[in-house]
């Protein structure tokens, strides 16, 4: 039997408004076992812990159980006030009184008797602990940073700066990502590309970096401190060692009707191609939909003028294996496709064009050389509408509930360009709320508004439709509480952002938690919001949440300070719950291997009595303690019940349930 | 179907004579014709009361996870459907393959003596499979009987005459497959409201008097230690305490087999209570090819199962609760 302290946290009102806390603390004194009860106000703070420290040494406690927040919150500040005492730090329960408890009821009594059942829960589960030891793993000393935008990239230069290894993984054919395809840049309208060239050549001069452009992460094994990751490179077609970014076959390529993907589809390329004039690396890749040569077997053009022979139509997919102690996922956005949202004639409009594509319109590398012309003729747009809002704080379930936090910003951009470049353009900027904090950022828009003198109408727009060649927008205008039409030449749709879809298959890899929005999930919002819940995983930029580039380049510099801080120690600790299989109940069947994760488990042979002099040898499961995560896979797999978690056994549980089931 | 049989016989006697195999498993005479039961047979002379007839329904894959142990080759009798079973026993580890001389055994559908009974014929000496049907022989004159009225349950929903796997053959006449929708019974219990659905198997899992015979004819229960024997895992009480425990019993086997079941009905074919135990497994089955692809366990001896792997593409819960017609 063990001897329990119970100790029952107020955290302030948090749970004591709720829950009777001294009540808990009387009540449970008297159950089987515990030897020790109290409550304090902040369990947490100095004088708390103390108190368990004190109670553990005079009442000679082998086990605790504190009634308190979740365990993701103090878990380790209790774990080690108990080590200090002397106790193992596994003999450490905390019963869930706040989030489980106090913060979802609102009757006293009824919380009152949860937080009684919550807490005998923990005792019924602290009487089978066991104490454990940790153990230690290495650290491979490499980082992996998945997605070579300006996330990804001021993360690689800053983990590099501190004298550790990066590969940075790029889907695409040239790191830069979105902000590559940016022009100017809020709020101080610096050029986009000339403040994120220099950063990609620092990456690919920077000898410790590694640039694996075209290519995919295809596997991942392992865990923090020793990841293996497979990676497929795509086959470029194109030798990436002798290509020297001359462009002559771009040139001479017959094949010259693809779309452009970094001018937003607004011209056309060849099948080989350079994505744009400052790509890293600067070679070039061919698009297997595309080539001729590929395709048909005919045409071999490039291959002919390529003064360097790089062309090579055998190519294939390659692999590669590398072991990294960190990963960064810095996988990005793409703007949401205003599909669904008939009434603004996208699809039927060429001259209803999104952000993205106006940035492209306006960009001097882009398809009309900057000079602001429409799609559909040509010609100078006269009257300029933006819509706000498209698919953003959107309820209708068409398009997103968050908002996008970049729009007001870059439209409050766009329009004071336009503004200056063309001064006698009308903008009109429907909006449902300008929302701009941020350093700078209000005075920026308040310039659109006063000095260039962009009309903004509070109100949603209705409709889009084409009347003689004119795009008329229908909306409301709330302030002067009447409906509108705006005969435009131009309409610009601020559609919503959205995590780029691969990451669904990244966090699948990485087994990182993500939102139903497809945003990463952090390991705190608030204290911990570059980590993914999944330990030496962490995010930056667009991939986590909505940001724009100055938060996207603190979260990638606060990644990159996290993984130097795990890069640097040359063991980690490991976590002691882990599997274990009893052999003597274990069948070999390879069930708890097939699911493990982390390839955790291998079998061996193994001599086993019979009885009667005689044996058997029998294949049976074992678990390598330093690869094992104790995430319990494998024991709710196992048919046998053989295998078990220490630290959350089967019977630890099922005392657990009936401990609730008693109430 | 006696042909075979003396094939099957003659071919048995000249493995164990060579020497080429210790043992071989097949069937052995029962007290009547119709109850041959799965033995063993180490020698020539044991051999004379080896049978292969129309009520050979068991599936023999089960005994090789104790044969491949002893010394020397086994040599087993497998119909094309216990052949799944093999392939799954292989691939969990249970049965060394290399131990094992599979030898493929025609099969016309096997027979359900009670639906034989049924239809008021006892005394059964012989049966006789013909094209167009099974002549019964009793000791009280001949009847013939559509095929179809007459075969197991299992058999009613053939799995095809493939053999997945085998080292040799023994067929000497064509295998008619009888194919209905192996589902069909499922999916009369999904169209159930809850409450009925919970009164139909209360109603047939109240006659279980855990004789466990399911269990230890089930290829896929083939556990070392099986939890419902194992004091330490809680759940291993024998009588059935309280409505939830018979329940329990079965549910947790079906989950326990999940992904590894090959449909060989097997459990509903022992159960002396005709508990169609077989129609959770096949409730499984059905939702498993929904979610996640068709699948058929024991098609190949390796590969991971369904509930065993992890992919991108697999179905989220919401999938779930959707296939079911629910809201998540």
């Amino acid at each position: 039997m063990q001897r329990i302290g119970v100790f029952i946290c107020w955290c302030g009102s948090n749970i004591a408004a709720t829950v009777d806390v001294e009540r808990v603390a009387e009540v449970i004194r008297r159950e089987p076992g515990v030897v020790f009860s109290a409550n304090y106000q902040y369990m947490c703070s100095e004088n708390g812990q103390q108190l368990v420290k004190n109670a553990i040494r005079e009442y000679n406690l082998t086990a605790v159980v504190i009634g308190s927040c979740s365990p993701r919150m103090h878990e380790a500040t209790f774990r080690k006030a108990a080590e200090e005492a002397g106790l193992n730090p596994y003999m450490v329960e905390i019963a869930n009184i706040r989030e489980h408890c106090s913060w979802i009821h609102k009757d006293r009594e009824e919380a009152t008797e949860k937080a009684l059942v919550l807490v005998r829960t923990a005792i019924a589960k602290v009487n089978l602990d066991a104490p454990l030891q940790v153990g230690e793993s290495p650290v491979t000393k490499r980082a992996l940073v998945i997605g070579g935008g300006i996330a990804g990239i001021q993360a690689a230069l800053d983990i590099a700066e501190a004298g550790f290894e990066v590969d940075i993984v790029e889907k695409n054919p040239t790191i830069g990502g979105r902000m590559a395809q940016l022009d100017k840049t809020f709020p101080t309208l610096d050029c986009s590309a000339c403040i994120l060239t220099p950063k990609m050549v620092d990456c690919a001069q920077n000898e410790k970096i590694d640039i694996l452009s075209y290519s995919e992460v295809e596997e991942v094994k392992g865990f923090v401190g020793n990841f293996t990751v497979k990676i497929r490179k795509k086959a470029r077609y194109v030798d990436e060692t002798k290509c020297t970014g001359c462009k002559v076959c771009m040139e001479k390529c017959p094949s010259r009707k693809g779309l452009n993907e970094f001018n937003m589809g607004l011209n056309n390329r060849t099948a080989i191609y350079i994505p744009f004039a400052q790509a890293i690396p600067n070679v070039a890749v061919i698009d297997p939909e595309q080539c001729i040569k590929l395709k048909t077997g005919k045409c071999g053009i490039c291959q002919k003028f390529c003064g360097v022979g790089a062309i090579d139509y055998t190519m294939k997919d390659e692999f590669v294996e590398r072991k990294y102690g960190a990963i960064v996922v810095a996988t990005g956005f793409r703007p949401m496709k205003p599909d669904k949202f008939n009434e603004y004639g996208y699809a039927d409009n060429k001259d209803v064009i999104t952000s993205l594509e106006l940035e492209r319109l306006m960009n001097a590398a882009g398809p009309t050389d900057g000079v602001l012309l429409r799609p559909s003729d040509g010609k100078h747009p006269k009257v300029i509408t933006f819509i706000q809002c498209v698919g953003s704080r959107d309820t209708s379930g068409c398009g997103k509930p968050y908002c996008s936090k970049i729009c007001c910003m870059y439209t409050a951009k766009h329009a004071m360009l336009i503004r200056e470049k063309y001064p006698d353009t009308e903008v009109h900027v429907f909006y449902i709320d300008v929302r701009t904090p941020g350093k700078n950022y209000d005075e920026f828009y308040r310039r659109a508004v006063e000095q260039y003198g962009v009309d903004y109408i509070k109100g949603m727009v209705g409709k889009v439709y084409n009347e003689n060649g004119k795009l008329m927008v229908q909306g409301s205008n709330l302030i002067d509480n009447e409906q509108v039409v705006i005969p435009s030449d131009l309409v610009v749709l601020a559609t919503a952002i959205e995590p780029e879809p691969s990451v669904r298959k990244v966090a699948t890899l990485l087994t990182a938690s993500i939102d139903t929005n497809n945003f990463l999930t952090e390991s705190h919002a608030k204290l911990r919001p570059v980590e993914s819940p999944t330990a030496g995983v962490y995010l930056a930029g667009v991939c986590q949440g909505p940001k724009d580039i100055p938060e996207t380049v603190s979260q990638a510099s606060a990644c990159a300070a996290k993984v130097i801080g795990l890069l640097v120690k040359d063991k980690l600790k490991t976590n002691p719950c882990i599997a274990h299989p009893d052999e003597s109940m274990c069948n070999g069947c390879s069930q708890c291997a097939n699911v493990c994760a982390y390839g955790a488990i291998t079998y061996v042979d193994k001599e086993f009595r019979l009885g009667g002099g005689k044996t058997e040898v029998r294949r049976v499961a074992s678990v390598n303690p330093a690869v094992c995560q104790g995430c319990g896979a494998c024991t709710v797999t196992c048919p046998s019940g053989a295998m078990d978690l220490s630290g959350f056994s089967s019977g630890q549980i099922m005392s657990e349930v009936e401990a609730i089931c008693k109430m | 179907m006696r042909d075979v049989e003396l094939k099957m016989k003659e071919r048995a006697a000249a493995l164990l004579k060579s020497g080429e195999v210790a043992r071989v498993i097949g069937w052995k005479k029962g007290e009547f014709y119709f109850d041959p039961s799965p033995a063993s047979f180490e020698t020539e002379e044991e051999l004379s009361e080896f049978v292969y007839n129309g009520f050979c329904g068991a599936n023999l894959s089960k005994y090789l996870i104790a044969a491949s142990k002893k010394p020397g080759k086994t040599a087993v009798f497998l119909k094309p459907c216990d052949t799944y079973s093999f392939n799954q026993l292989v691939k969990e580890h249970r049965v060394a393959r290399e131990n094992i001389l599979v030898i493929g055994v025609e099969c016309q559908g096997k027979l359900d003596i009670e639906k034989i009974r049924r239809k008021g014929v006892t005394g059964v000496t012989e049966v006789e499979e013909e094209k167009d049907g099974v002549e019964v022989t009793s000791l009280y004159g001949t009847d013939k009987f559509p095929r179809e009225e007459i075969l197991l349950e299992k058999c009613l929903c053939c799995k095809g005459k493939k053999f997945m796997v085998a080292d040799e053959t023994i067929v000497l006449h064509e295998m008619p497959e009888t194919k209905n929708d192996r589902f069909a019974g499922v999916e009369k219990l999904e169209k159930m409201t809850a409450e009925e659905r919970f009164a139909f198997w209360q109603k047939e899992l109240s006659k279980c008097i855990r004789c466990n015979a399911c269990r230890n004819v089930c290829p896929a229960c083939s556990c070392v230690k099986c939890v419902f024997d194992n004091p330490a895992s809680g759940i291993a009480a024998k009588a059935n305490d309280t409505s939830f425990e018979e329940q329990m019993f079965h549910i947790i086997r079906a989950f326990h087999v999940a992904g590894r079941c090959t449909d060989c009905g097997e459990c509903s074919r022992v159960c002396p209570q005709h508990i169609p135990l077989h129609l959770l497994n096949r409730k499984f089955i059905k939702d498993m090819d929904t979610l996640y692809g068709e699948f058929q366990a024991g098609e190949t001896a390796d590969g991971k199962t369904p509930l065993t792997e992890y992919t991108e593409g697999d179905a989220e819960p919401k999938d779930a609760f959707k296939a079911e017609g629910q809201n998540a």
